[in-house]
C-alpha cells in the first residue's frame, strides 16, 4: 500500500477529517465501579451513577485518564489542564439527559499521525467522554426508531469511556482515510488504550467530507455517520465526495448535514440538517473538578510507551531491505510478527526470506509463531545458499510448522531435494527455448511476459524443483549469448 | 437527670439525648417514643414531615439500645432523633423532592450523611418537606402542601429546608438536616427560631443528595442549640471518595473552640450591604453588633460592592444548572410517567404533569440562560458576577474575621402572601444568597424577636473552612440573645 495517486474527480479534490471515537480498555466505566465489558447480560453492569438515579454523582476513572494521555502521546499531542462540560440532549439511552464530555479544554491537543508513506495528519484533539446506552427498537422495519412498537435499552454501555480523536482535514483521498484508520488503530491497540474491534463498535469512525477545486476555500461539509469498517469508510468517503460533486456541478449547493452511512444500498442520507440540530447548552460540569496531569506523570506515562508501529515498521524494512510501507512490512507489522521476523535474522537466518514466509505462512499464527524462530533461521540460510529453491523451502517450511519445529536440512534431504547441477539446468532451459522459438523470440525482444513460459516449462519440466532464480538467470545468459 | 425542684426533666438536646442515651440513662426507645408522641400531638397543625418512619426508628432505637445494655458504644449521636429533608436519599425509603415527578421512587442506596448518621448512632425518624426540588423561600411550592410555622400556623416557615426547621422548632426532632442552595437553610432557621448552618461547600458529601444546582448545594445542621449544630456538622462532615467536590480533608473541627469567646475578633459590618430588611430586623442587627462589642470583639465597616449583584448572578447560575439536573426526570428509568404515542410526547407529558408551576419556571430560566446565542449575556455574565463576589469578600476578610448580616429580610410572613410575586420571594434570600456563590459558610442563630414576637435570626459569615470561628461568634450571639 504505497502513496497512492491523489483523489481526483472532474477537477474537485476531497477534504476530509475524522472523529474517531474509541472505547478506552478500562476495567471499570468512567465515572462509576460498574464493570467497562461488552457482550454480557442486559443491564448487569448497572449502578446509581450509570443510571443517572437523582443524587448519584460521577468520579472521574484515573485509569481512563492514563490510556487517553497513552494514545494522546503515542499521537504526539500535548496533554494539558482539562475539564468537562455537560452536553444537555434528551435521548431514552442517555440516563441523565446529558453527556458528560471534554469540550473547550479537552486533554489532548495538537498532535499528528503520520501513515506508512510517510503522509502527516494532523491530530486537532483527542478528548474524553462517556458512551451512551444501547437502545433495540422493537417491531417495525430495520431496527430504527420510527416505526417501532417499543425499544428496549441496555445501559451496560452507558458510562463506558470514550475517547474522541478529532483530525485535521488533511485527508485527500479515500485510501489516506483508509490508512489513517488502520494506522490510528494499530496505535491503539500497539499502546493499549482499546481493543479497537470496529465490528464490536470499540471503534466507530464519523467523516467531515467537502470537496472542493484545488487551492479553493473548504466547502461545505457534511458529517457521514454509521462507517462502521475500514472498508466502508473509503467507500462512503469516495460515495459521498461523487454526491457533492455532483450536486455542484449541477449548479445546486451543499447543505451542512449529517447524514447516514447505508452498507446495503452504497449510498449516504440525510439524518438531520444543521437547522434541526440540537442546542446542546454546553457548560462545566459542576460535579467534576479540573483534570491536570502534573508533569511528572505524564513523563511517566511517556516513559512506558511501547515502540509504535511506525517505528516498528521501519526497524523491520531497514533489517528486510524493503520500504516502510511495502506490503510484505505493513502486513507483518499489524500481525505483531516483526519481532520474530527480526529473532530469525538474529539467529542467523535470512531476514528478507523470513518476512516473505512470515507473511505467506503465518496468517493465522499471532505475534508468537509456535515455529522457533532458529529453526526457520536454518532454512532461510540454505534458501540464500542456493541449496533449497523458493517452491521447496515453502513445502520444507510446511511441514516444520505442522510438527512446532524441525530440521530443515533433514526435512529437505528426506524430501529429496538438493540443488539441482548446473548442466541439467542448462539443457532443460535449452530444450525449452528449443521448444518455444515464439516465446524465445518475443523475450529476446525484450517483452518481460514472454519470460515467464519459458520459466514455466523448465519448471514442469523439473517438476517444480529447479530454483526460479536460477532459471531467469540462465535465460538472461542465454540472451546475451544469442546478441554477441 | 434532674432540675432545681428535684423533678426528673427530659432532655431535649442532642449532646443532652446522646449522654443519657449511652450512659444508660434514658433508653433511645424511650427518646423515639417522646418524640413520636410529639409528632403524633402537633404534625397535623404543623405538616413538617413528607413522611414518619415511626417503625424504622423504633426498630433502630432498639438496635442501640441492645448495643447500650452489651456495653457497645453507639457513636456521639447514639439515640438522636433526626428529621431528614426529602431530597436526601434513603435506601428503599421513599425519597421526593416534595415532587410528583418522583412518584413511587425508591433510591437503592442511602446518601453518604445517612450513612455517617447511622454509624454515629442517630435515629432518623421522618422526611421532611421542602419546596419542590428545594426551588422556593417558604415550603409552599410543595406537592403535598405547606408546612406551617410551630411560632404562629398561619405564616411560612421559610424554605426551601422549612419541614426541617420546623420539625426542629416544633420538638419533633432535637436536630434535623437540610440542604442550602441560595439561603434555604438559615432563612429557614431564622423563621423558625433555630440554628441554622450552611457549611462550606465542599465540607459535607453531596453523594445522594438531589441535585438542585450542583456548584451552590450544601447539606448542614438545624439545632436548637449552637453546640448541637456544631456536634452534629462535625458528624456530617469530612472528605468523601463519591463526591469529587468535596474537600481532601477529615471532618470539620468545632466544639473544642465553641466556648474560646470573641474577645479580640475582628466582626464586620458590611456598609454597603443590600437595603430591604425591616426595622425589626435591622434593631436585631445592631443589637447584636452591640453584645458581640461587649463581649470583646472589634467592630469593624467593611465593603462588599458586589454583595448587591448575588441575587441577579444566582437566578441564573441556579436555574441553569438546575435545567441540566432535572432533565434526568423523563419518565424513562424511574419516578412517574404519563403514556403517550411516542417518546418525546411521553417526555413532554411527564414533565408537565409531574413539575410544578415554580420547578418550571426555573427549568425554564436556566435552559435560556444557556441557550446559543444567550450563553455569554446571562450564563457566562453571572460566573463573572461570581468570581467578583468571591473576590470582593475575600478582600473584606483581610479586615474581618466573620461578617454579619441578617439572616431574612424579615420574620415569618404569612402563607399565600408572596405567592404571586415570586421576585418577592425571590428577595427572600438576599443575605444568604453570596456565601452559596463564594463557597464559604454562613449560618443563622436566634437573636431575640421581631414584629408580632415572632424569631429574628443573625447570619454570621465567614471565609472557608473557618466554621470554628464562625460558631465561637454564633456561641456568644446565644449567649447574649435578649429573652
Amino acid at each position: 500500500m504505497s502513496a497512492a495517486a491523489p483523489w481526483a474527480f472532474e477537477g474537485y479534490e476531497m477534504v476530509v477529517g475524522l472523529e474517531v471515537h474509541v472505547e478506552l480498555a478500562t476495567r471499570t466505566k468512567l465515572f462509576s465501579a460498574s464493570p467497562n465489558r461488552f457482550g454480557d447480560e442486559p443491564n448487569t453492569h448497572i449502578d446509581p451513577v450509570t443510571l443517572g438515579l437523582p443524587g448519584a454523582l460521577p468520579v472521574l476513572n484515573r485509569q481512563a485518564v492514563e490510556l487517553a494521555m497513552r494514545l494522546g502521546l503515542a499521537l504526539n499531542c500535548t496533554v494539558q489542564r482539562s475539564t468537562f462540560a455537560r452536553k444537555n440532549y434528551f435521548y431514552p439511552d442517555m440516563p441523565k439527559a446529558y453527556q458528560i464530555s471534554q469540550y473547550d479544554e479537552p486533554i489532548c491537543v495538537d498532535g499528528h499521525l503520520d501513515l506508512p508513506d510517510g503522509f502527516r495528519v494532523g491530530i486537532e484533539r483527542a478528548h474524553l467522554e462517556e458512551d451512551t446506552g444501547k437502545s433495540t427498537h422493537v417491531g417495525g422495519t430495520g431496527g430504527r426508531l420510527h416505526g417501532s412498537d417499543h425499544s428496549l435499552i441496555d445501559f451496560n454501555r452507558a458510562g463506558v469511556p470514550l475517547v474522541e480523536i478529532v483530525s485535521r482535514p488533511d485527508l485527500r483521498s479515500p485510501e489516506q482515510a483508509k490508512a489513517y484508520v488502520s494506522e490510528l488503530r494499530a496505535i491503539l491497540v500497539a499502546v493499549g488504550a482499546s481493543d479497537a474491534k470496529m465490528e464490536e463498535g470499540s471503534m466507530r469512525v464519523d467523516a467531515n467530507v467537502s470537496v472542493r477545486r484545488p487551492g479553493a476555500e473548504f466547502g461545505t461539509r457534511c458529517e457521514i455517520k454509521n462507517v462502521n469498517s475500514v472498508r466502508s469508510v473509503g467507500r462512503a468517503i469516495e460515495y459521498e465526495a461523487q454526491r457533492q460533486i455532483g450536486m455542484l456541478d449541477a449548479g445546486e449547493s451543499i447543505r451542512q448535514e449529517t447524514r447516514h452511512w447505508d452498507e446495503t444500498d452504497g449510498r449516504t442520507h440525510t439524518l438531520r440538517s444543521k437547522e434541526d440540530a440540537d442546542d446542546y447548552r454546553y457548560f462545566q460540569e459542576p460535579d467534576l473538578v479540573v483534570v491536570d496531569p502534573d508533569p511528572e506523570w505524564i513523563e511517566r506515562v511517556r516513559a512506558s510507551l511501547p515502540v509504535l508501529p511506525a517505528a516498528r515498521r521501519v526497524r523491520l524494512a531497514e533489517a528486510t531491505g524493503q520500504a516502510p510501507d511495502a506490503e510484505a512490512v505493513l502486513v507483518v507489522t499489524d500481525r505483531d510478527q516483526d519481532a520474530y521476523v527480526l529473532a530469525v535474522a538474529g539467529a542467523g537466518g535470512d531476514a528478507g526470506r523470513a518476512l516473505v514466509h512470515v507473511k505467506e505462512a503465518f496468517a493465522d499464527e499471532g505475534a508468537r509463531p509456535s515455529l522457533p524462530a532458529a529453526d526457520l533461521a536454518v532454512l532461510t540460510r540454505m534458501e540464500v545458499a542456493g541449496e533449497l529453491t523458493a517452491t521447496q523451502a515453502k513445502q520444507v517450511l510446511a511441514e516444520m510448522a505442522a510438527g512446532g519445529g524441525g530440521d530443515a536440512r533433514a526435512i529437505a534431504a528426506a524430501k529429496g531435494f538438493e540443488a539441482m547441477d548446473t548442466s541439467e539446468l542448462e539443457s532443460m532451459v535449452d530444450d525449452a527455448i528449443a521448444a518455444q522459438p515464439d516465446a524465445w523470440t518475443k523475450f529476446c525482444a525484450g517483452e518481460g511476459k514472454a519470460m515467464g513460459a519459458l520459466v514455466g516449462a523448465v519448471m514442469k519440466a523439473s517438476k517444480g524443483q529447479a530454483d526460479g532464480r536460477a532459471v531467469t538467470a540462465l535465460l538472461e545468459q542465454r540472451r546475451a549469448q544469442a546478441f554477441d | 437527670m434532674a432540675d432545681d425542684t428535684g423533678a426528673p426533666t427530659a432532655p431535649s438536646t442532642a449532646i443532652d439525648i446522646a449522654w443519657h442515651v449511652r450512659n444508660n440513662v434514658e433508653s433511645a426507645t424511650a427518646v423515639v417514643e417522646r418524640h413520636l408522641a410529639e409528632i403524633e400531638r402537633r404534625e397535623s397543625d404543623i405538616h413538617a414531615f413528607n413522611l414518619v418512619l415511626a417503625d424504622e426508628a423504633r426498630a433502630r432505637a432498639a438496635e442501640i439500645d441492645e448495643a447500650v445494655s452489651v456495653g457497645r458504644d453507639p457513636g456521639p449521636l447514639a439515640g438522636v432523633p433526626i428529621a431528614l429533608k426529602d431530597n436526601m436519599c434513603t435506601r428503599g425509603i421513599p425519597t421526593t423532592c416534595s415532587s410528583r415527578i418522583l412518584d413511587g421512587w425508591k433510591p437503592p442506596y442511602d446518601a453518604t450523611i445517612v450513612t455517617k448518621l447511622h454509624d454515629a448512632g442517630a435515629i432518623v425518624i421522618g422526611k421532611t418537606n421542602l419546596d419542590e426540588f428545594a426551588m422556593g423561600s417558604s415550603t409552599e411550592n410543595s406537592a403535598f402542601g405547606a408546612t406551617r410555622n410551630p411560632h404562629d400556623t398561619t405564616r411560612v416557615p421559610g424554605g426551601s429546608s422549612g419541614g426541617s426547621a420546623a420539625a426542629v422548632a416544633a420538638g419533633f426532632a432535637p436536630v434535623s438536616l437540610g440542604s442550602d442552595t441560595g439561603g434555604s437553610i438559615r432563612q429557614p432557621a431564622a423563621l423558625c427560631g433555630v440554628v441554622g448552618v450552611k457549611p462550606t461547600y465542599g465540607a459535607v458529601s453531596r453523594y445522594g443528595l438531589v441535585a438542585f444546582a450542583s456548584s451552590l448545594d450544601q447539606i448542614g445542621p438545624f439545632a436548637t442549640t449552637v453546640a448541637d449544630a456544631s456536634l452534629l456538622l462535625e458528624s456530617i462532615s469530612g472528605h468523601d471518595p463519591m463526591d469529587s467536590t468535596s474537600i481532601q480533608r477529615g471532618p470539620l473541627e468545632i466544639t473544642r473552640q465553641l466556648d474560646f469567646g470573641v474577645a479580640g475578633l475582628r466582626v464586620g459590618r458590611i456598609t454597603d450591604l443590600p437595603e430591604g430588611a425591616s426595622p425589626d430586623v435591622v434593631e436585631r442587627l445592631e443589637q447584636a453588633f452591640d453584645e458581640l462589642r461587649a463581649a470583646g470583639a472589634e467592630i469593624v465597616d467593611v465593603e462588599v460592592p458586589a454583595f448587591t449583584y448575588g441575587l441577579t448572578a444566582y437566578y441564573l447560575i441556579a436555574p441553569a444548572e438546575a435545567s441540566s439536573n432535572l432533565a434526568r426526570y423523563d419518565g424513562v428509568r424511574f419516578g412517574h410517567r404519563v403514556d403517550a404515542p411516542d417518546t418525546n410526547a411521553m417526555y413532554m407529558a411527564t414533565r408537565t404533569d409531574g413539575f410544578g408551576a415554580e420547578v418550571k419556571r426555573r427549568i425554564m430560566l436556566g435552559t435560556y440562560a444557556l441557550s446559543a446565542g444567550y450563553y455569554d449575556a446571562y450564563y457566562g455574565r453571572a460566573l463573572k458576577v461570581r468570581r467578583r463576589i468571591a473576590a470582593d469578600f475575600a478582600t473584606a476578610y483581610e479586615r474581618a474575621d466573620v461578617l454579619l448580616t441578617p439572616a431574612s429580610p424579615t420574620v415569618a410572613f404569612h402563607l399565600g402572601d408572596k405567592t404571586s410575586d415570586p421576585m418577592s420571594m425571590y428577595l427572600c434570600d438576599t443575605y444568604t444568597i453570596p456565601s452559596n456563590l463564594t463557597g464559604d459558610p454562613g449560618m443563622s442563630v436566634p437573636f431575640g424577636t421581631g414584629d408580632d414576637g415572632l424569631p429574628v435570626g443573625i447570619q454570621v459569615l465567614a471565609p472557608a473552612l473557618q466554621e470554628a470561628t464562625m460558631f465561637r461568634t454564633a456561641a456568644v450571639l446565644e449567649q447574649r440573645a435578649p429573652r
